[in-house]
This record gives structure tokens, sequence and C-alpha cells, in this order.
């Protein structure tokens, strides 16, 4: 490619140029949009805020009150304590899930491997909502759980398991799956298996050579696999609206609420950029483990 | 023998698929179900699938989203091609990391700050140069490609990165010009990523309902938007109907993508064989 660009730079410019020109307009203006409605007042006007520089006194009408309010409700560090709390307990149990799988796929014969990622992956192309959906059918007062537990007399009365945090753990839990299952895999089929016939000869149970094999060679996809989970789950709406109960307490519904419902879009704002700024670790951790994997196995 | 699985491992294994597919599965099976009520068995019946198409607000909105889901797949397409080549094959150029970092964050961003970022730009724009002027297909449209382009370029760079760039360079000495050589040498290689790149796209655009939420306008009311109002009140079987055809689609699109990338591997692989050897 060497010879072609150096005589037609325009080409080379076009092509990083246009996706550049795209996502700066749509992708990272909008969050300084953002930030500017934060430090916006709000109004009951269309749209519901007021302008930064004032009609009639042309003075800088930015304001901290929104970030103050964030701070002197408890509603707001509540919700987003409980979303961190959330959705790292979902990301342990999706480990804990999804752990097993992907070591049993990466052991399987290779010609099954693909078939069996497939159908790892295939879930995750089918609608989102719609599967989320499916488990209000299941976990009902009325759903496949309580009437087989009912039928087969175990129960009384139904167990009432919707509306509740535990529907959130399992929805994010089934949703993220294999977000989980394919970087654990892409890490634990990288294992030779010559290092833990090694490990075995020398004398290492089945338990030792996993703690100290398989789980520090792991890490990376481990790393990965946790963040794909944990970062999308915090900012979760869908799961806990459907599944969750009025007092299971996510950012996400609450940042869905304060613009659709109460009209509140510079507060709506400040939730999204404090939000935002808590994704920054975890965004960083990631990218930086992808940079550190990509360097590895280049 | 480390490979061969152990019976605990092979139960797990078996465990976490029926958890995978056994809540789907109910959901075909109770969208051919006569009574109303999911606990009751009332026979089979297409009942709800009849229901389903005299739906207008559904068909309706069904057709939004095709519409937008075809012109956001093609669009990310373009642009997530665009900016794979940028990261795989250009050689380094000055904010390299930066790029990366831009083109795949809409990735992990929450879309609940997507969607809002995005409306409230098109509002911000519509009052500073009076574009877009409502909102609607339009607005619905670039919020799905600015989300969806992230995925393709991660599908494609996957694919440009395995191609041997020996192929490329070959075709510019025998004296194509840097388009053409793209053009016959790389992208017939390259051609099932895009296809399975649009597929995702597609299936992403057809699935949104957050960021759609927040930038659709009157008369622009996508299919989840319907489905999600429908079902937030409880269990439909006109949903359990839609989701089986729903299902049925990305079935036949999955297994039509795994035998366009099975086929075209082996194709491809049988192309790319002597490029290899050309560069002892």
């Amino acid at each position: 490619m060497k010879g072609g660009d150096a005589t037609r730079p325009w080409g080379r410019w076009l092509v990083i140029g246009i996706p550049l020109v795209w996502l700066t307009l749509f992708f990272l203006l909008p969050f300084g949009i953002v930030l500017k409605i934060s430090l916006s007042q709000g109004a009951l006007a269309i749209p519901p805020f007021q302008p930064w520089f004032g009609m009639e006194d042309q003075w800088l009408n930015a304001t901290l009150a929104n970030f103050r309010f964030l701070l002197t409700d408890n509603l707001y560090a509540a919700a987003y304590l409980n979303s961190l709390k959330i959705a790292a307990v979902a990301t342990f149990a999706c480990l804990l899930m999804g752990f097993p799988l992907a070591l049993g796929i990466a052991r399987a014969a290779p010609r099954w491997q693909a078939v069996l990622l497939l159908l790892v992956i295939v879930p995750s192309w089918t609608s989102f909502l719609i599967r989320v959906y499916a488990w209000m059918g299941i976990l009902g007062n009325t759903g496949v759980i309580n009437t087989l537990l009912l039928w087969l007399g175990l129960i009384d009365q139904p167990v009432v398991m919707l509306r509740t945090d535990f529907a959130v753990y399992v929805g994010i839990v089934y949703a993220y799956l294999p977000f989980m299952v394919l970087p654990l895999y892409a890490t634990l089929v990288r294992i030779e298996p010559a290092l833990l016939e090694a490990a075995a000869d020398l004398g290492a149970g089945p338990a030792t050579v996993f703690l100290r094999i398989v789980l520090p060679l792991a890490a990376g996809g481990i790393l990965a696999g946790c963040m794909l989970v944990f970062i999308p789950a915090i900012g979760e709406f869908v799961i806990p609206e459907l599944l969750g109960g009025a007092d299971t307490l996510m950012i996400g519904k609450v940042l869905w609420q304060e613009f659709f419902n109460n009209r509140a879009w510079p507060l709506a704002s400040a939730v999204a950029v404090v939000l935002l700024g808590l994704l920054l670790a975890p965004l960083w951790l990631f990218h930086h483990q992808q940079a550190r994997s990509m360097a590895l196995h280049r | 023998m480390t490979r061969g699985l152990s019976p605990a491992l092979r139960v797990a294994m078996i465990a976490v698929f029926v958890f995978l597919y056994a809540p789907m599965l109910l959901l075909v099976i109770y969208s051919f179900n006569e009574s109303r009520l999911v606990t009751v068995w009332a026979g089979f019946s297409t009942r709800w699938y009849g229901e389903l198409f005299r739906d207008r607000q559904m068909m309706s909105a069904l057709w939004v989203s095709l519409r937008v889901a075809s012109m956001a797949a093609t669009t990310a397409v373009v642009l997530g091609t665009l900016a794979a080549i940028a990261l795989t094959r250009l050689g380094p150029f000055r904010g390299r990391g930066a790029f990366g970092m831009l083109v795949t964050a809409p990735l992990l961003i929450p879309e609940v700050i997507t969607g809002l970022s995005l409306l409230l730009l098109f509002v911000a724009m519509g009052q500073l140069i009076g574009w877009p002027a409502e909102r609607g297909m339009l607005t619905v449209w670039i919020a799905h490609v600015t989300f969806a382009t992230a995925f393709v370029t991660v599908v494609v760079a996957a694919r440009l990165a395995q191609f041997d760039r020996a192929l490329y360079e070959a075709a510019l000495d025998l004296g194509a010009t840097p388009f053409r050589a793209f053009a016959q040498v790389v992208l017939p290689v390259i051609a099932p990523a895009l296809g399975a790149g649009w597929l995702l796209a597609f299936t992403l655009s057809l699935d949104d309902l957050v960021i759609a939420s927040f930038t659709s306008g009157p008369g622009a009311t996508t299919l989840p938007m319907v489905v999600f109002s429908s079902v937030r009140l409880g269990v439909s079987p006109k949903v359990n109907a839609l989701a089986t055809l729903l299902m049925a689609f990305v079935l036949l699109a999955a297994l039509l993508s795994w035998w366009l990338m099975r086929r075209r591997a082996s194709a491809g692989a049988a192309m790319v064989s002597p490029g290899n050897m050309s560069r002892r």
C-alpha cells in the first residue's frame, strides 16, 4: 500500500476522514452538548432548558445546580451505587456460568468448537428485547416455573420472582452471557495442553493446575469478558424496566424517567455526565487490556 | 489426554445451553397456544399469527424498522469498512490510537447516553441551522449508523487483519490503481465479512429500543417501540408470535452467513495461498 498511497494521499485521507468526520459529528460532538445542557437551567419550554446566553441580559446562564441536585437527593447516589452493585454481582454470576462453558468449548474436538461457539452466539443475534421479555413468562406468578412447582406440590403459593432484583440478575446474565464466553474462549483455547500435562506430571492436582496455571493464563480473557458485561450492565434500561420492580433502582431507568416522564433534560444530562465519568475507569481498563492482548498475539 | 471433557464439565455445558435456549423455545411453544394465558395450554392454534398480521400498528412499525435497518446497515458497512481499512491497513498515522478508541467506543457506551446525546445534538442542530427540522426516520437512521459502524468495524477489521498484503501489492506492481486493486483483489476476499457485518448491523438496528426512543419522532415509531409498550404491561401472545417469526428469520440468516463464511473461507484460502508462497 506504500506506493499507491504516496502518490494518492487524498485516497488515504478519504479512508480515514469519512468515518472520522461522521463519528466526530455524531458521537463526539453530542457529548459536548450533553455536558453543556447539564450546566443549563431547566425551563418550561420547548426544548425544556434555558439557553446559556439569556435573551435580555446577555449574561452567562451556566449553572452547577443540576449536579448539586444529584448530590442532595439521595435517590441518585442510591441509583448509582445500586447499578454498580447489580452489575458487579451479575458479572460474577456470568463468569461462574460462562467459564465452564468456555473451558468445555476450548477443550472440545476442534471440529465441534465452531459449532458450539455458534450455539453461544446465535441467541445474541435474536432480539435483545424479546429475550428479556421471554423471562416475564417464565418468572411471573402464573409463569412457567411457578406453575411447575405448584403442580409438583413443592410450593403452596407462587414464589414472587418477577419484578424483583433477582429477575434483573437473571435477565442480565441471560442477555450478556455470550459476551463473557467469547473472550474467555479466545484465551482458554490458546493454553498449551502440554503446560497442563507438565504440571500434572510434576505432581500438581487438578485444583492446583486450575488455580496456578489455567486461571493466570486466562486472566486477560476474564478481565475482557467481565468488562464487556459490567460496563453495559451499569447503564441498562430494558432489563430493570421489564423484569425489575418499582423499587429496583438503576441509573439507566432514572435517566429515562427524568428525560421522558419529567422532561428534565438538563438533569438527565447531568445524570449522563456522572454515569460516563463512572464508566471511564472500566472503559480505560478494557481498552488497556485489549491493546495489551493485541500486542501479545501479533 | 487433557482434551476430552470430564463428565462434570459436560453436565455444566449442557445446563448452560439449556439456560440459553429454553426461554426462546418456550416463546415458540406458547405462540401456538390458543389461550391468552401463559399457564394454560388450550390446544394448538395459529390464531395469534393472524392477529399479529392484522395489527396495523405493528405492521407499519415493522415496515419503518425494516427500512431504517436496511439503510442504516448499508451506510454502516461503508463507514465501518473504511474505518477498518484505516485501522489495519494504512500503517501508523498520527492519532491512530485515538481514532481506534473513537471508532470502538460506541460498543460500550450505555445506550441511554448515546440516545440522549444524539437527541440533544439533533435539537441543537435544529435550532442552529434548521436541520433536521423534526425528528423521524432520518434521525433514527443517523443514530443507528453511528452505533452499528463500531460493530461492522470490528468484524471487518478481524477479516482484513488476516488478509495477505502481498496480494494487494502484487496488484499494484502489475499496474492496478489502489482503488482497482481494492475492488478486484481485497473486496472479494473480505466480502463474507461485509455480509456478516451488514447482517449484524441490520439486526442491531431492527432490535434497538433505547436509542430509537430518544431519536425518533411522530410517524417514525419503530417495531421495538411498539413491542416494548405492549409487553410493559405483561405477556402478550401476539408478541410471542412476532418473537417466533423474528427468531426463525435470525436462524435462517445465521445459517446463511455461516454457510457463506464457510464456502468463501475455503475459496479464499485457495486464493490466498499463492500469495503466501510469493512472500518468500
